[in-house]
């Protein structure tokens, strides 16, 4: 579902380096935040919460002066699957960047890093999903068949927005 | 990847308009106000299994999210969608792609230096 309001985003990029290189930057907290622009405050664990702030990134110049602003603002992830050299998965809370506001209450997305090796390098999938808070097994219960629920939604949506056009 | 002050009051609002999209009865009634332009109560309920109360509960939901508004017109209220919200609620998945996209491209240049 790729149009008008899907509850989820998925990315697909070929990284042109081994499968082991790209786990490392992944899995590694030290390494995720130089490409991330954050510093966390230890190794990252399955199952517990990692907390870190805002570090600029050494990466790109203009991101790093984007996020200037928010140096030494805390940022959190809740780690949830490492699986080595496949699968890398955390949750967190979208947007959350406003100092003074207190976000553990507010839903989380689940965000999954897949790994996969191929000829070139590495396939790497990401996905981000839970925009909507509603579980896959109660939204399947919802909407038993495929012509209806979210397929229809869609559809209407995208006429909908065609008409306001 | 910090995402702006300004996006994060964008999420809020959009979370709320898709919890609010996330029920087969509300999609519905989304979609009949899509069709068949603003309307009462009672010839939003026609064909519902539900009492008008229920719908109406319904409806107040979506109001909360923004996605619908009610006018009054003479003894009843006519509901309505509220077309911006829709289109503020696509355009926030978009930004959050396009953000995905720079994070992304970042970790290329890092596993690939």
């Amino acid at each position: 579902m790729s149009t008008a309001i899907a509850d989820r985003i998925e990315k697909k990029i070929l990284l042109r380096a081994p499968r082991a290189r790209v786990w490392r930057a992944l899995a590694n907290a030290g390494e995720f935040g130089r490409w991330f622009g954050v510093k966390f405050d230890g190794p990252f664990t399955p199952g517990a919460l990692q907390r870190g702030v805002i570090v600029p990134t050494t990466v790109d110049a203009d991101v790093a002066k984007a996020q200037q602003p928010y140096a030494g603002m805390p940022f959190e992830i809740t780690i949830d699957r490492m699986e080595p050299e496949r699968l890398f998965a955390f949750r967190w809370h979208p947007f959350a960047v406003e100092r003074d506001v207190d976000y553990s209450s507010e839903p989380t997305t689940l965000v999954v890093f897949s790994l996969e090796e191929v000829a070139d390098g590495t396939l790497l999938t990401v996905t981000e999903s839970g925009f909507d808070r509603i579980p896959l097994a109660r939204r399947a219960q919802a909407f038993p068949a495929n012509e209806q629920g979210w397929t229809m939604m869609v559809a209407l949506i995208e006429k909908h927005l065609a008409h306001a056009a | 990847m910090p995402r702006s002050a300004r996006a994060n009051a964008a999420f809020t609002g959009a979370v709320a308009v898709f919890a609010a999209l996330g029920d087969e009865t509300r999609l519905r009634l989304v979609s009949r106000l899509c069709d068949g332009g603003p309307m009462s109560i009672t010839r939003l309920a026609v064909g519902f299994p539900i009492t008008r109360q229920a719908i109406t509960k319904h409806l107040r939901v979506m109001e909360r999210a923004g996605l619908v508004r009610s006018a009054p017109h003479g003894r009843e209220s006519v509901w309505h969608v509220e077309r911006k919200r829709l289109a503020d609620a696509r355009r926030h998945l978009q930004m959050i792609s396009a953000q995905w996209d720079e994070t992304l491209g970042r970790l290329k240049r890092f596993v690939e230096r």
